[in-house]
Order: structure tokens, then sequence, then C-alpha cells
């Protein structure tokens, strides 16, 4: 039995620009397996980010099929793929995509108000999260009372809060300098090694990429090449 | 509920524009209650007209007066159970801005027609016995802080004393009540018998009946008799329904519930637009925020009501201050001495109904907007 966690079979993802097709994925296949850590290398416009948001749920193939933990997500309508996202994927963006409004705590406890938990077991996970990712003495800050990579790491503890076997990371050691870069690939390899989280991260680095188990190339919206680290 | 906390963050991210929308709202919400307590002394006589009481005043203008022998006539008409006359006195207390309503009246056929108006019996009794006695209702005493015992001269600009005099004084034999808020007593009613006998000019005249029937249904016909009894008389008359008399007493001054009507218009289609986009503003300002939100797995209607719930609370936080501040303004401190100038339960309810409609009106295009924001789209704005 197969234990792969991600199963992409002959993906096509075409955007409409203007009067212009353009084709972004090209039949592509890709299998991750479950606990994998893979990084997604490619030059601007391959298809990185489309290829991540279908495993998101954020983007729909225009033809293929996206299997993620069993769910086949190019047959689930908007709504369930809401629902499906709350407890199934965690997001980490390179601009952290933090509430500004909403100091470090909230912001983690925020994909736990989709949950039926109450507002003090709410607050417990929020906390357990932060101190995972080492601000656990930073709860009561706001984005704009944190530094870079503190950002970076809230957005790492609101991502793994609701605990969901998928990591999708964009770019997230872009608006990092080399050193909070390190710290939080290595955040994200304890997260894969130590908590069993499948992680698959878009990056343009290959500094970066070498924290992966796996580096997958995409060119020209195709698999072009793979190495493992 | 659990959102509360999400909505109330996102009110207050830019303070200053939340608070001059609160603001203009809170205006808004002030004026509309001070208007449309203001509206109610206009269309509060109407709606205090008794459908069972008649008014028969000259057909040509109601400063003429009428003969005193009409009163036994009237009351003579089929269908007639009471009668009660009244002579507009037109004075003043001690300087000519102390204007009030003043009528020389039958104590008892006027205390007949109009139950409404509460008075001690003893007050009633000696107001009776006393022909140089008046009562006074509560709001003139608390203006003037009469009490009863009091001599008061008053000042008539139209009728002068046999002894030359405009000056006439008054014993205040009583105080009366009214047992309908919105109902003045503003007023200071005065024997018929010792004003008639003390004018100079005008005896035996009577400046407008009021009559009490036995149904609303016979009015039309008993107002046609009356008329009728009179049509070739020197002095014709004209007998309408308390409503029709109050109606027309108001129209001198204009359609004062359109003019209202449409000042309010104005102020709420302002408030809209202003509050409308504001929010548009807000949520335009937030697209990468609210795509983070869906892209966590908020649903669209969830965001949709998150933006909604906002500019619902903008309108509640402002519109609900304004209008309690109308309403302590009015009718606790009651700081505007109108008579009838009262909110009542009717106008606060429309209030509620108008700040939650402008709430959910100035919110729903930019929350349609955030729900329907793409993921992916709105994502690459951030």
């Amino acid at each position: 039995m197969s234990n792969d966690l991600v199963v992409l079979k002959d993906i096509s993802r075409t955007y409409q620009k203007g009067k212009e097709k353009v084709e972004v994925l090209h039949q592509l296949d890709l299998n991750i397996a479950e606990g994998d850590f893979v990084a997604l290398m490619g030059p601007s416009g391959s298809g990185k980010t489309t290829l991540l948001n279908l495993l998101g749920g954020l983007d729909k193939p225009t033809s293929g099929s996206v299997q993620v933990g069993g769910a086949e997500l190019h047959k689930m309508s908007s709504s369930a793929l809401s629902k499906w996202r709350a407890t199934n994927i965690g997001f980490i963006f390179q601009f952290y995509n933090l509430l500004p409004v909403l100091t470090a705590q909230k912001n983690v406890e925020l994909p736990l108000l989709l949950t039926n938990l109450s507002g003090k077991e709410r607050a417990k996970r929020a906390t357990t999260a932060l101190s995972i990712v080492g601000l656990g003495d930073r709860a009561k800050h706001y984005p704009r009372e944190m530094s870079g990579g503190q950002e970076q790491r809230v957005a790492i503890a609101r991502a793994i809060v609701s605990d969901p076997n998928l990591l999708l990371c964009d770019e997230p050691t872009g608006d990092l300098d080399r050193e909070t870069a390190d710290e939080i690939l290595k955040l994200l390899q304890a997260l894969n090694s130590e908590h069993n989280k499948t992680i698959v991260m878009v990056t343009h680095d290959a500094q970066a990429a070498e924290y992966a188990k796996h580096t997958l190339y995409v060119d020209k919206g195709t698999l072009a090449a793979e190495t493992t680290t | 509920m659990k959102y509360f906390y999400l909505v109330w963050k996102s009110l207050w991210r830019k303070k200053v524009r939340t608070i001059l929308t609160m603001l203009s709202v809170f205006v808004a919400f002030l004026l509309f209650g001070l208007l449309s307590a203001l509206n109610q002394v206009f269309s509060g006589a109407e709606d205090l007209s008794n459908a069972r009481r008649l008014v028969t005043l000259d057909k040509i203008s109601i400063i003429n007066s009428l003969p005193s022998a009409y009163l036994p006539r009237i009351e003579a008409v089929q269908g007639v159970e009471r009668v009660a006359h009244a002579s507009w006195f037109g004075g003043y207390y001690q300087e000519p801005r102390n204007q009030f309503a003043q009528f020389a009246v039958d104590p008892e056929r006027y205390l007949d027609v109009y139950p409404e108006l509460i008075i001690p019996d003893d007050q009633r009794d000696k107001w009776i016995r006393t022909r140089d006695s008046v009562i006074v209702g509560r709001e003139l005493v608390d203006q003037f802080g009469w009490s009863v015992g009091d001599r008061i001269p008053m000042y008539s600009s139209i009728w002068t004393n046999k002894n030359g005099s405009q000056v006439w004084d008054f014993e205040i034999a009583g105080i009366f009540d009214t047992d309908d808020p919105r109902s003045s007593t503003q007023m200071m009613l005065i024997q018929y018998d010792y004003f008639d006998e003390g004018r100079a000019f005008g005896n035996g005249s009577m400046g407008w009946f009021v009559l009490t029937i036995d149904s609303a249904g016979n009015a039309a016909e008993i107002a046609n008799i009356v008329d009728t009894q009179f049509a070739n008389s020197p002095n014709q008359t004209k007998t309408s329904t308390e409503a029709a008399f109050a109606e027309a007493f108001i129209g001198q001054y204009g359609n004062i519930s359109l003019i209202i009507t449409l000042i309010l218009t104005a102020v709420f289609f302002t408030i809209l637009l202003v509050s409308g986009n504001t929010m548009s503003q807000s949520v335009r300002e937030r697209i990468p925020e609210l795509a983070v939100l869906k892209t966590l797995g908020f649903q669209d209607t969830s965001v949709l009501g998150i933006v909604l719930a906002e500019s619902t609370f903008v309108m509640c936080l402002g519109g609900g201050l304004g209008l309690g501040l109308a309403w302590l303004i009015v009718n606790v401190l009651g700081a505007i001495p109108l008579p009838g100038f009262y909110l009542d339960a009717a106008a606060l309810t429309q209030g509620v109904i108008y700040i939650l409609l402008a709430g959910l009106a100035a919110g729903i295009f930019p929350a349609m907007q955030a729900m329907r924001l793409t993921i992916v789209d709105a994502l690459s704005r951030a």
C-alpha cells in the first residue's frame, strides 16, 4: 500500500490572460510521500506557486486529478475545500501575512476559530504552538513589535496549531537574512523530523533547498529533475 | 460570537477613521431623534385628536367668534352628548416671550369633554367656585415656579378689561396633569363667566365649540346638521373632526412632517455614502488579510459576515449613542420645552431599525466584494 500523501496525475493548469491562454502546468505527475520534505525550485513563472496552490486547494487544475491525504481536491466545491484546508493544511507565506491588529497569540488562534474548541482550549493550543517555535514569551506582542524572523515563526505556529499533516511554504525565507533564514529552515526541518509533518517548500534559494530531503525542479510547467539531499 | 474579537480589532485598525465615521453616524441619529420628537409636536396634535370630538368654528376664520346662543342649539342635535366652548385669551405672563395657550372656558363642560386632563377634586371644586381663578398645566408651573394660591397678572393683547386695563389678575386654583405623555400641559384655563363679564367688548360670544358625539361613525352627519342650522345666519359655521381641525391649524405652518422627512432622508443618504465609502476603503486595504482568512479555511459567507458585522457595529455604536442621547435630552432631561416634544417607543423602534438597515446597507457591497475574493488573485496583491 502506497504511503503517498500527495498524488497528482496528469495535471494541467491554464490561465486566460486577455485573449491569450497561458498554460502554466502541463501534464504534470507528482507523488509526495507522507513525512517527506520537498523543495520546489525553478525559474520565475515555471509554475511552482501554481503547483503549491493546487496542493493546498486554493486553485483547481484545468485537467487532471489532485489527491491529498485521500481527498480528491479537483472534485470538491469551494466550501468543501475551505473546510478541508482548515484541518489538513498549514500555509506559510513569504511575507508572513499575519493580521497586524492581532497579537501573536491571537494570530495563532485564528485557524482554531473554525473549530468547536472553547476559548480557553484555543488559547492553550496557541501557547503550545508558540512554544514549539520558540516564541512562548512573545505571545502578547503585535507583529509590528517583532522582527521578520519572529513574525515568520508566528506564521509557522499558526500553520501547525490545528495539527495538519501537510505544510505548504511559499518562499518562507525569501524576506529574511541568511542567519534568520537558517533558523527558520532548521525549525521546518525539526517539524518534519520530530513532528512528522510533510512539507512542500517553494524556494529560489539553493541553500534553503538543502534543508529538504528532496528537491524537485519545475520548468515550463513540468518536472524537469529531482535531486535527493 | 467567537468572531467578535476579530471584528472588534479590525474595526479599530484605523482608529481616527472609525471614530470619525461613528461620530457622523452619532450626529445623524441624534438629529433623527430630535427631529422625530419635533415631528411629534406637529403630528402629535392629530394623533391625540379624538374621533368622537368635533369642533365647530366660524366658517370664515377661527378669529371670528360665534354667538353663545349657538350652544343650546348645538347641544340639541341628536347624537351630540356634551358641548364645551372655548375663547382665545391671547395673553402673556410678565413679558411677551412668555406666551402660551390660554382659553376662557366653562370649567365643568370643558373638563367633561377633555377627560384626559387630570386635576385633584378639591382643586377642581375651587376653580368652579372661584370666578377669578384659573387652573394651569404642570409644565407652566414647572416653568414659572407657580403654586396653588398664587395670584398672577396676565396681559391680554386682545381683551381690554372694563376698567380700561389689559392686565387681568387671576388666582391659581389648581394644577392639572395629563395621562398621555405626548399631550401638552402648557395651557391655562380661565373661567368664562368671569372673562365675559370683565371684557370691554365681544360679550356673549364664544371662540369655538367642542362637541362629543355618540359615535365616530356619525361625525359627518352631525357636522352637517350643525352647520346647516346656521347656514343662513351672519355667523355660518364649519364643523369638522378635531383631527381635521388640528391638521388645518398645523397646516398654517406648512407641511412640517414632509420637511422633516426630507431632511432625514438627506441625512441618511449622506451617512450611507460616508459609511459605505469607509467600509469599501477598509476592505480594499485588507484584501490580502481577507485572502489569508480564506486560505486558513474561513468560508466565503464567514468573510461576508465579518465585514457586515463591522459596518453594523459602527452603526450600532454611533447610532445607538446618538439615539440614546436624543432620548436623554427629550424624555429624561426635557431640555426642549415644546408641547408634545416626546420621543415615543415607535420612534425609538424606528430608529433602531434604521440603524440596523443602515449598517447592512453600508456594508453589503464591500462585504460582497470580500466574499467574492479569489484567494490566488488576492494573495498575489500582498
